[in-house]
């Protein structure tokens, strides 16, 4: 659905590789052109119209994340460089200060590099502990799992929504509800997850969400952090500089502005931050549950038509996101890659930067098939077509 | 790549030589490409200066794994300088280069500029291999 606001798409291209980001509508795009062609100013620096326009987009940009992933307070929305740069800000700027040595941090294996490595920094400056959720024999997270690997030490379960491997959902609500009640707290990386389904903060309540603009049509370089408030204010800044401070005199006179301006040092980028709310603004009009309908509709398609075929191996049959791995007998996957390369099909080969899952999955690399809702079931038949000839794979794979 | 080349390639890799052998006491390199997924370990056992064998393991592409056998057939059995020169002429060869190459090498001559640096991936291993001797 919705193909024709999509550029790319008038091109002869299957693109199936949208975890790793997504296309870009016109809209989004024409709206950053149109910035910086007509008000390229900056924001909260200003006497002129041209960064009043500019404050106001810039601050109604951040009302429309808060009211999309339904936050309590606007200023719970801080704009980040994307998910990577928020999970580093909430690890540390946050836990940093507030973890003593022998706590606990609880993560699974199936976790990509952001959500895992500045956790492994603080362990080893701080000695924390690093503890995985066993994975069930899905690779999904289980509330019981969790409980199991609760320990009277563990104060954090930093967790992806949805994983960008295997695609499963996680029961975030069944485990933050569970984890409050033991005073842990819950990180979500939701980089995969916010572009494919609707999420509420507030009714899953958990304490902190990163995500990236660039995986659901905005723009690259943009991304939010959202943490409930009475916990942003200890967060803090791991970056600072303009913008973010009331004033300085000496290094024991600094004050800094309030939330949300006091994480979000230096200029901001703008262009993004306007082309998000577009958007925002895009995929409401379509609506979230919408989109998780169609992605379903797709991945059960694609799901049906790959399951006959012999010589393939589906990773993840079961789940519930557009996200299918599987592997060709024998052949490796980044050379499937380059065959269905020949035929303008963009799909990515490789770990997806989850390392560490292949002790739990025991496969390291596989072919990832990720879609969204403008693909269709003619590209699926197309695809489907091309790897259902395992002679054709051989032969025109170099 | 003509035809008779691209056999060539698929037996090396559907077959590959000196793949997950034993390997007691050989000297470990890992080869890999900063941008790429493919990941290979050399295990290299040297008498003297010459490589007496080289067998390896791990996961590649069809042309990385081709080029790995297809050196490691190549080198078993050379001194220290005569698989430097052998090295070096691989390399001038991907340049498009005027050089001899023995036995198979040469079928990565007209591989895809783009794939170029998938044959490269066993020689990344190698030469750490022979800058430590
Ligand atoms: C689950 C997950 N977390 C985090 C990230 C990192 O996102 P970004 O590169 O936009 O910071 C990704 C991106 O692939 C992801 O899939």
């Amino acid at each position: 659905m919705n193909r024709e606001d999509f550029p790319l798409l008038k091109q002869d291209i299957i693109y199936f590789d949208n975890s790793a980001t997504s296309l870009k509508p016109k809209i989004v795009i024409d709206k950053m052109t149109d910035y910086y062609t007509n008000y390229p100013a900056n924001a909260h620096r200003g006497d002129y119209d041209l960064s009043y326009k500019v404050d106001k987009e810039y601050e109604e940009a951040r009302e429309l994340v808060a009211n999309f992933i339904h936050a309590k307070n606007i200023e719970e929305v801080i704009f980040t460089s994307g998910t990577t740069e928020s999970l580093n800000m909430i690890v540390d700027g946050f836990f940093k200060n507030l973890l003593e040595p022998g706590d606990e941090v609880l993560l699974t294996t199936s976790e990509h590099a952001s959500n895992i490595l500045p956790w492994f920094r603080l362990s080893n400056k701080k000695d924390i502990k690093i503890g995985y959720i066993p994975l069930d024999n899905h690779y999904y997270v289980t509330l019981d799992n969790v409980k199991n690997a609760i320990t009277n030490k563990t104060k954090v379960i930093s967790i992806a929504g949805i994983t960008n491997v295997i695609g499963d959902i996680r029961p975030i609500k069944e485990i933050t509800k569970y984890a409050h009640e033991h005073n842990i707290f819950v990180v979500l990386d939701g980089a995969q997850m916010v572009p494919h389904m609707s999420i509420d903060v507030t009714n899953l309540d958990i304490d902190f969400l990163a995500f990236s603009a660039h995986k659901m049509c905005g723009p690259t370089g943009v991304g939010v952090l959202y943490g409930k408030k009475e916990f942003l204010e200890h967060l803090e800044p791991t970056i600072l500089g303009g913008g973010m401070n009331e004033s300085f005199d000496n290094p024991n006179e600094i004050y800094l502005k309030d939330l949300p301006t006091r994480l979000e040092a230096g200029t901001r980028n703008i262009a993004g931050v306007i082309g998000f709310a577009k958007t925002i603004e895009y995929l409401n009009q379509i609506g979230m549950d919408n989109i998780h309908k169609k992605e379903l509709e797709l991945r059960n398609y694609l799901i049906e038509k790959l399951l006959p075929i012999k010589h393939i191996d589906i990773i993840n049959i079961e789940s519930d996101s557009g996200i299918v791995s599987f592997n060709v007998n024998g052949i490796f996957s980044q050379d499937v890659a380059y065959y269905l390369n020949k035929y303008n099909i963009c799909v990515r080969a490789g770990n997806h930067c989850a390392k560490i899952l292949k002790s739990s999955v025991g496969i390291e690399n596989s072919v990832r098939i990720s879609l969204y809702f403008y693909n269709t079931y003619e590209e699926i038949d197309a695809l489907v077509e091309l790897l259902s000839d395992y002679d054709k794979i051989v032969k025109e794979m170099i | 790549m003509t035809e008779k080349e691209r056999e060539i390639l698929m037996k090396h890799y559907l077959n590959p030589k000196n793949r997950n052998m034993p390997h007691d006491n050989y000297e470990k390199v890992n080869s890999r490409n900063e941008s790429c997924i493919d990941n290979i370990n050399l295990y290299i056992k040297w008498n003297k200066d010459i490589l007496e064998d080289i067998v390896f393991d791990g996961e590649a592409c069809a042309i990385s794994i081709a080029s790995t056998s297809i050196m490691i057939e190549n080198l078993i059995g050379k001194t220290k300088k005569e698989a430097e020169e052998y090295i070096n002429n691989f390399t001038k060869m991907l340049q498009n280069e005027d050089c001899f190459l023995p036995k198979e090498a040469e079928i990565f001559k007209n591989i895809p500029e783009a794939r170029k640096i998938c044959a490269t991936l066993p020689y990344i291993g190698i030469k750490k291999a022979i800058l430590k001797k």
